[in-house]
């Protein structure tokens, strides 16, 4: 048997495994702190920006020239992402922390955060970045 | 004590601790406005109109037109405040060594407050037409 796979992994390599709990359950909760990190970092550029709104109405609108350039657009589609998969998996978190029964099906709910941002996701997605070829075409 | 409590996602309810238990509720209700508010505002912002659109002067007159459209918005700052700033407090706790601890959640606080005043300032003095 080649080394690493299949049910003999030696309790040595599954020490040096770099998992928590492993599963869906650690890959959910390493997203969502990823996420919630770098929504919030946007949050103090975005407070700041809305700020210049009153304090210097020009520096307000160049930067957001710059969000809806191109490389703004797919920035924003990141953020988009990242806001999104924060909210499903949040409300994945709040059912499974008030509803302890629930947490039975975790595996479950995490299918459905991720079936309903592909859904949602990509069409939305197209519609921010769909400027871009459309003002190069 | 209890053993904690098992979570798959969340971190499970704090017990011990009447604050951290206070900020798990925090964090957790201000979600619940902010999965409405803030997907409603990244929706309204990206597909409903486009940011190519929203110029400063776009904002003074369209979109901050009216006292209820500002309170709306600064009520989505004070829970986006209260769930980022909270959620990081977390964050902090986890990663931060303790000799520095206090002083980085001072800065936190203080860069909060610092948030709180610019988007306060900005939603009530910006002129109205």
């Amino acid at each position: 048997m080649s080394r690493g796979s299949g049910p003999l992994a030696s309790p040595q390599r599954l020490r040096n495994y770099p998992s928590y709990r492993g599963g869906e359950g650690m890959v959910a909760w390493a997203f969502h702190r990823i996420s919630g990190i770098g929504v919030w970092l946007f949050i103090i550029l975005h407070v700041i920006d809305i700020w210049l709104i009153g304090a210097n109405p020009e520096a307000y609108d160049f930067l957001g020239q710059i969000y809806s350039s191109p490389p703004g657009r797919v920035m924003e589609t990141v953020l988009g992402a990242a806001l999104f998969y924060h909210a499903l998996n949040g409300m994945r978190i709040v059912v499974m922390d008030f509803w302890p029964a629930l947490t039975a099906y975790h595996r479950q709910l995490w299918r459905i955060v991720w079936i309903v941002f592909f859904a949602l996701g990509l069409p939305g997605a197209y519609i921010i970045l769909k400027p871009i070829w459309e003002v190069a075409g | 004590m209890n053993a904690p409590r098992y979570s798959r996602g969340g971190r499970p309810r704090p017990v011990g601790s009447a604050v951290d238990l206070y900020v798990w509720y925090a964090v957790r209700l201000s979600s619940l406005a902010l999965f409405v508010l803030a997907l409603a505002h990244f929706a309204m912002t990206h597909f409903v109109f486009d940011p190519a659109d929203q110029s400063a002067e776009w904002v003074r007159q369209a979109r901050w037109s009216s006292v209820a459209l500002r309170a709306l918005d600064w009520g989505m700052l004070m829970a986006v405040l209260v769930h980022g700033f909270l959620g990081m407090r977390t964050v902090l706790q986890d990663y931060v060594p303790s000799r520095v601890r206090s002083l980085s959640l001072g800065a936190l606080y203080a860069l909060a407050l610092i948030l709180f005043v610019l988007g306060t300032q900005v939603v009530v003095t910006l002129p109205m037409d």
